[in-house]
C-alpha cells in the first residue's frame, strides 16, 4: 500500500495521541512537529514506538505530527496504524493484516 | 554530601545566607531538633504612646512610603484568599512603581493569582522568594533560573519556625483583612470577600517590623474578637477590593463520585480502623481532594478534626460524627459560614497547627493524616512540587508537618495518572520525607513503611492485604513504562527545607528537552 493523502487518527484527550501522516516523495521519515505532555519522561519511547510502527508498517518516506497527552504505548501503535490507513486511503473492507503489522 | 533521603545537598544550597547567620544543614531525620532551644528573633516596632495617632492611610504607597520599605527588603502576605487574591499584586505594583529594588516576597503560599510577580522576577526586581506554594508563571520562571537567589519553600509549620527563629525577617507585612477596624483588629468574617480565618497571617502579626492590615470593608471600633490583635499593627488602608469573592471561596467541595476514588478511600478507611489509636475521640485530618475527602464518609464514631476545613466536615459535625473542627484554612463557603454560626468550630493560628518549633502543635496530637501525593517512591518519599518536567508548580503546604505530626500518616494516590507513574523508584524532588510517611494506599494495592512493624502488625491482624511498595512500584512501570530520568543544570533554583530547617532536597534549573 501506499501513502496517498493526510491521514489522521487520535484525538487531544488525555491518555490519547493525535498522529498525522503526510505523504512524501523521499526524505525518510520526518517529525515536522512534537508534543507531548510527558516529553521529558517519556518522549524518548515515544519517539522510538512512533518510528518503530512506521517501520513495521513500511513507510519510508513521511511527515509526520505527533501530538500526545500522555498515550501509553498500545496506544500510539494503534493510532499510527490507523493514520497510515487512512493515509492509505483503504476502505472500510481494505486488507487489513490483523496481527501481522497490526499489533 | 547526602542527606537522610539519599539526595545529594549541593555546597551551593548550603552556602545560602539565613538572616540570623544560622548554617544550612542536610536533612538528618525526623525529630533530629527535638529538644533543642531555640532564640526567638523579635521584631523592631515602633511605639505609639501618642494616643491620638491614627492608623488609616488613604493608599497602599503611603502605607509603604510610612513603613520606610526600601531596596533589599522583605515583605509577606498570606494565602487566606487563596485564587481570588489582590493584595501581592497591588501592594507589589506600588512598590515597584516606586522604584524600590532587590525585594524579598516572603508569602505563607503563593499561587496563579500571582502571576505578574513573574515579570518583577524577571526584571530583577524581585530577588528573593519564600513560600509554600509556587505555581503558574512564577514556578515557570524560578524553575528557568530568573530569579537571582534560590526560592526557599517550606510547609506552613517550618514558615513559623523560620518566622520565629529569624531565619527570615520580615520587615512589613501586608496583611489582606475582610473587615477591620480604624485600629487594625481584623477579622475574616463580616466583610465582602470573607476567607472564614487569617491563620496564616498571625506570626507575620507578631513577628513583622512593621504591620499593614489592608481592607475593604471598614467596622467600627472594636472588631472583635479579632483574628489579627490591633496592638500588632502600625497601619490601616481601605482599598475597593481584597478579592475576588468567588475564587477566595470557592463553591461547597462535594464528595467524589468517582468509583476508583470511592474504592481507595473505603479501603483507607478500613486501615484506619484497624490501627489501634482509631477509638472514640481520635483526633483527625483529610487534605481537599477527591480520595483524601471521601475517606471521611467512611468513618463513622467520634472524632476531631484539624486542618484545612471544607463543607462536608461540617456536615459530618452537624450529624454528630465529628466533635470540634479546630481550623487553620477554609476551602469553601460552607466552611466560612459554618466557622460564623457554629460554636465548636475554631480557628488556630499557623503556629498552633504545625510549628515544629513551639511547644507542641495540634499536628503532634494527630492520629491519622490522609494526604495525596503527585509521586511517592519506593522509600515512601513523597514529592507534590515538581511536575513530571521538573517545574515548580505545587506547594508542600501542611503536608510534611502532619505527616512527622500524626501517629499514622496515610498517603491516598492512584497507581498511574495517565502516563505518569505515581509509585516510582525516585521521585523528582523530596517534599515529605519518607520517615514520616507510614501507609500507602493505591488502586493497586496498599503498602506499609517497613519500619512501621506495628501497623503492619495491625493490618494482618484485621486481615487487610498489603504488598511490598516495590510491588506496585513495579506493576506502575509494567503499565506505563520506565520513565526517563529528567535533565538539570547545575544551578540551584530553589531549596525544599525540611520542617526542623535543615535541606531535604533542592530543584535545579530544568534543561530544555531536544528530541
Amino acid at each position: 500500500m501506499e501513502l496517498k493523502a493526510v491521514g489522521t487518527a487520535g484525538t487531544l484527550e488525555s491518555s490519547d495521541v493525535m498522529i498525522t501522516i503526510e505523504p512524501a516523495q523521499d526524505g525518510g521519515i520526518v517529525l515536522t512537529d512534537f508534543q507531548s505532555s510527558v516529553i521529558n519522561q517519556y518522549g524518548r519511547q515515544i519517539k522510538a514506538e512512533v518510528l518503530a510502527s512506521l517501520e513495521r508498517l513500511g513507510v519510508k518516506n513521511a511527515k509526520v505530527v505527533v501530538n500526545d497527552h500522555g498515550a501509553l504505548d498500545c496506544t500510539i501503535k494503534a493510532r499510527v496504524e490507523c493514520a497510515y490507513y487512512r493515509a492509505c486511503q483503504a476502505d472500510v473492507d481494505g486488507v487489513y493484516d490483523w496481527g501481522g503489522v497490526i499489533r | 554530601m547526602k542527606n537522610a533521603v539519599g539526595r545529594e545537598i549541593p555546597a551551593e544550597a548550603l552556602a545560602v545566607e539565613l538572616k540570623n547567620g544560622r548554617k544550612y544543614e542536610p536533612y538528618q531525620g525526623k525529630g533530629y531538633r527535638d529538644g533543642k532551644y531555640i532564640k526567638k528573633a523579635g521584631p523592631t516596632t515602633k511605639i505609639y504612646e501618642n494616643p491620638k495617632e491614627s492608623k488609616l492611610l488613604p493608599s497602599i504607597r503611603e502605607a509603604v512610603i510610612a513603613c520606610g520599605l526600601k531596596d533589599g527588603m522583605t515583605v509577606s502576605f498570606h494565602h487566606h484568599f487563596r485564587d481570588g487574591d489582590y493584595i501581592v499584586n497591588m501592594v507589589m505594583k506600588e512598590i515597584v512603581d516606586l522604584g524600590i529594588k532587590d525585594i524579598t516576597i516572603a508569602a505563607s503560599s503563593l499561587g496563579s493569582a500571582h502571576d505578574p510577580i513573574a515579570d518583577y522576577i524577571e526584571q530583577g526586581i524581585v530577588t528573593g522568594i519564600q513560600t509554600s506554594g509556587i505555581r503558574g508563571r512564577m514556578g515557570d520562571v524560578v524553575s528557568h533560573g530568573k530569579l537571582k537567589t534560590p526560592a526557599i519553600l517550606r510547609s506552613h509549620g517550618g514558615r513559623v519556625r523560620a518566622v520565629e527563629e529569624g531565619d527570615v525577617h520580615i520587615d512589613v507585612a501586608f496583611i489582606g483583612a475582610p473587615t477591620s477596624d480604624e485600629y487594625g483588629n481584623a477579622r475574616a468574617l463580616g466583610g465582602k470577600g470573607d476567607c472564614g480565618v487569617l491563620s496564616y497571617a498571625v506570626p507575620d502579626s507578631e513577628y513583622a517590623d512593621k504591620v499593614v492590615v489592608i481592607t475593604d470593608t471598614l467596622v467600627p471600633y472594636p472588631n472583635f474578637p479579632p483574628s489579627i490583635h490591633g496592638v500588632n499593627v502600625d497601619y490601616v488602608v481601605k482599598v475597593d477590593e481584597i478579592g475576588n469573592p468567588k475564587k477566595i471561596a470557592s463553591a461547597a467541595a462535594r464528595m467524589t463520585q468517582n468509583p476508583r476514588d470511592l474504592m481507595m478511600a473505603e479501603n483507607t478507611a478500613k486501615v484506619i480502623a484497624a490501627c489501634p489509636w482509631f477509638k472514640e475521640g481520635f483526633s483527625f485530618q483529610t487534605g481537599a481532594g477527591g480520595p483524601s475527602l471521601a475517606v471521611n464518609r467512611f468513618l463513622e464514631p467520634f472524632m476531631d478534626e484539624i486542618g484545612g476545613i471544607t463543607g462536608p466536615i461540617c456536615e459530618l459535625q452537624r450529624k454528630g460524627l465529628v466533635g470540634k473542627i479546630i481550623d487553620v484554612q477554609d476551602f469553601d463557603v460552607a466552611a466560612i459560614e459554618d466557622i460564623r454560626t457554629n460554636p465548636n468550630h475554631f480557628e488556630m493560628t499557623a503556629s498552633e497547627y504545625a510549628n515544629p518549633a513551639n511547644k507542641g502543635a495540634f499536628v503532634n496530637k494527630l492520629d491519622f493524616v490522609v494526604l495525596a501525593a503527585l509521586e511517592v517512591d519506593i522509600d515512601f518519599n513523597v514529592n507534590v512540587i515538581t511536575g513530571s518536567d521538573g517545574v515548580l508548580r505545587g506547594a508542600p503546604g501542611g503536608h510534611p508537618d502532619t505527616a512527622e505530626g500524626a501517629k499514622c500518616c496515610i498517603i491516598v494516590t492512584p497507581l498511574t495518572r495517565g502516563r505518569m507513574a505515581t509509585i516510582c523508584e525516585k521521585v523528582v524532588t523530596v517534599t515529605t520525607p519518607g520517615d514520616c510517611v507510614d501507609v500507602l494506599v493505591t488502586d493497586y494495592g496498599t503498602a506499609v513503611n517497613p519500619a512501621r512493624k506495628d501497623i503492619i502488625a495491625a493490618l494482618d491482624a484485621a486481615g487487610i492485604k498489603h504488598v511490598p511498595i516495590k510491588e506496585l512500584q513495579e506493576k506502575a512501570y509494567s503499565l506505563v513504562g520506565r520513565p526517563d530520568d529528567l535533565q538539570w543544570e547545575d544551578k540551584v533554583v530553589a531549596i525544599l527545607e525540611a520542617r526542623d530547617g535543615t535541606i531535604l532536597d533542592v530543584v535545579k534549573k530544568i534543561k530544555p528537552y531536544q528530541i
